[in-house]
């Protein structure tokens, strides 16, 4: 079992590392032709600092927290969004059907960083929102759009007969979700559902710029003080790779979890 | 058994799949102990009818009564009228106790142990009690149409309805479920059953239904209906299906 968990990190880590050796070199006879000083012994100043006997999280560490913070609330958000979505634009309602789709549409033809600038700029203000619900709010709002569809796609793909022989057995609608519908939809958009947790990680880069000290932003301010723009995003992006690829393991594991017993394939 | 009550009542009942006429005037009451088999072409209105009585259908027009209570509405007691699928429907996630467990604690607020001793028993009752930690999908197709009749039984049903439930199973496994469908209608619970066994109508009907078209043609105890029937729509259908 835990071979089906490992295989494909390690297969992750191997490609990963071969592309970046590759990519390292090339960018450091590139950075040699053009004079850079490379100065990777400053960057674990960055990460964490020993001070009074004990270890602190630095600039880097602090950004990771703040990111992972609004990603955890932000991914809780998603996921009721599009759970309720996905059940409106479903529903006998023809208001509600309407209202699913004018969001979906609305939310996945516009840019993120446009929803942020206006719910930063206008809504944030006119409701009184800080920072950071903003924040949290403008990406559950963008992610909870393309959570919906995959949610919508699990039910569809759910067998009537699963609703008819609850329905045929007494269950009220709310248990026939809650224990017949939704635990076969989670077990099957569960590969999906992954990828949206990690664009979600990533798309959280973007708040920088309502200036929440999440990882990108706490990188371009270390950046701009020491010059060193190779080392810093460099470690940036290993730093989210690090994340995003241990997602990706809990997934793999979930999914075997959820239905290794009574999956058909 | 005139002097007992009726389960199901229906009158004039008409139903229309846009223009089509799926159910024509339906006149037919089913008396609480009776075994009704209802036969017929496929495309007839059989299943429709059924499906009308748990309401998985809503129909347009006359009136339906089930369990003292009229149609459409919201029932009093939900899960006494229960349904065996052809394709089973059982629910792949939970184990075969879970998935006679389920309605039992939520609907009748019955205890986890309660409603694991009641599983227990109608799973014994359908031979099948040493699956019970199984997944639906490691049972045989006659397993797991026995366990979803063991699923409905645990809800008490006054009344249960089979739509076609050996059509999808392989002929070796067709008889271990009309087994228990005999046993079920010796103990008296009452029963209407879309199928084409004439062997098992034979055995156990009380009245056997003929239906073509969205009508019912002809009615009758199963010798009477099978061996001499009357309208010659019965007699070109039982002629088709008797010629290999």
């Amino acid at each position: 079992m835990y071979i089906k968990i490992i295989k494909p990190v390690l297969s992750a880590v191997i490609q990963v590392s071969i592309l970046a050796f590759a990519i390292g070199w090339v960018l450091d006879s590139g950075a040699q032709s053009m004079g850079y000083q490379w100065q990777w012994e400053r960057v674990p100043d960055y990460i964490a600092f020993y001070e009074d006997g004990e270890w602190w999280p630095a600039e880097l560490i602090e950004g990771l927290l703040v990111t992972i913070h609004i990603s955890a609330i932000s991914l809780i958000a998603t996921l009721l969004i599009g759970l309720v979505t996905a059940l409106l634009k479903n529903s006998n309602s023809v208001v509600g059907r309407c209202l699913a789709s004018s969001y979906i549409e609305l939310i996945r033809n516009t840019p993120l960083l446009v929803q942020i600038y206006l719910l930063y700029f206008v809504f944030g203000p006119v409701i009184g929102l800080d920072r950071f619900s903003t924040a949290v709010l403008a990406l559950s709002l963008f992610q909870g759009a393309y959570t919906a569809e995959i949610f919508r796609s699990g039910l569809n793909s759910i067998d009537k007969g699963q609703f008819e022989a609850a329905q045929s057995l007494g269950l009220s609608n709310t248990f026939t979700y809650w224990d017949v519908i939704l635990p076969q939809v989670l077990q099957r958009t569960l590969p999906p559902l992954t990828n949206e947790v990690i664009s979600l990680i990533k798309n959280s880069s973007i708040v920088s710029v309502m200036a929440i000290f999440d990882l990108t932003t706490e990188a371009r301010n270390i950046v701009s003080e020491t010059a060193m723009p190779f080392e810093i995003w460099f470690s940036v992006a290993v730093i989210y790779l690090a994340l995003t690829l241990s997602l990706s393991a809990i997934a793999v594991w979930l999914e075997h979890r959820l239905g290794a017993k009574w999956r058909t394939q | 058994m005139n002097n007992r009550r009726n389960l199901v009542e229906f009158k004039t009942l008409n139903k229309w799949y846009g223009d089509y006429h799926a159910l024509k005037s339906i006149d037919l009451s089913i008396q609480q102990g009776e075994i009704l088999v209802i036969c017929g072409p496929s495309g007839s209105g059989k299943s429709t009818l059924i499906r009308c009585i748990n309401q998985l259908e809503r129909f347009d027009s006359g009136e339906l009564n089930v369990l003292g209570q009229a149609l459409p509405a919201k029932l009093r007691n939900p899960g006494k009228v229960g349904m065996v699928f052809q394709h089973f429907h059982l629910f792949p996630h939970l184990t075969v106790l879970e998935n006679l467990t389920l309605a039992p604690i939520r609907t009748l607020k019955l205890s986890k142990s309660e409603a694991e001793a009641l599983a227990m028993h109608y799973l014994e009752r359908v031979h099948i009690a040493e699956q019970a930690h199984k997944y639906p999908i490691q049972l045989s197709g006659g397993q797991q149409q026995r366990v979803a009749i063991a699923r409905s039984l645990c809800m008490k049903p006054e009344l249960l309805l089979f739509d076609e439930p050996t059509s999808a199973l392989d002929p070796e496994m067709i008889n271990e479920v009309l087994d228990v469908m005999v046993e079920l209608a010796e103990e008296g619970i009452t029963m209407v059953c879309v199928t084409h066994e004439m062997g098992f109508a034979k055995k156990v009907a009380d009245r056997v239904i003929f239906m073509d078209e969205g009508q019912i043609i002809e009615s009758n105890d199963p010798t009477s209906l099978f061996e001499s029937p009357q309208h010659p729509r019965t007699q070109a259908f039982l002629k088709q299906i008797l010629s290999y």
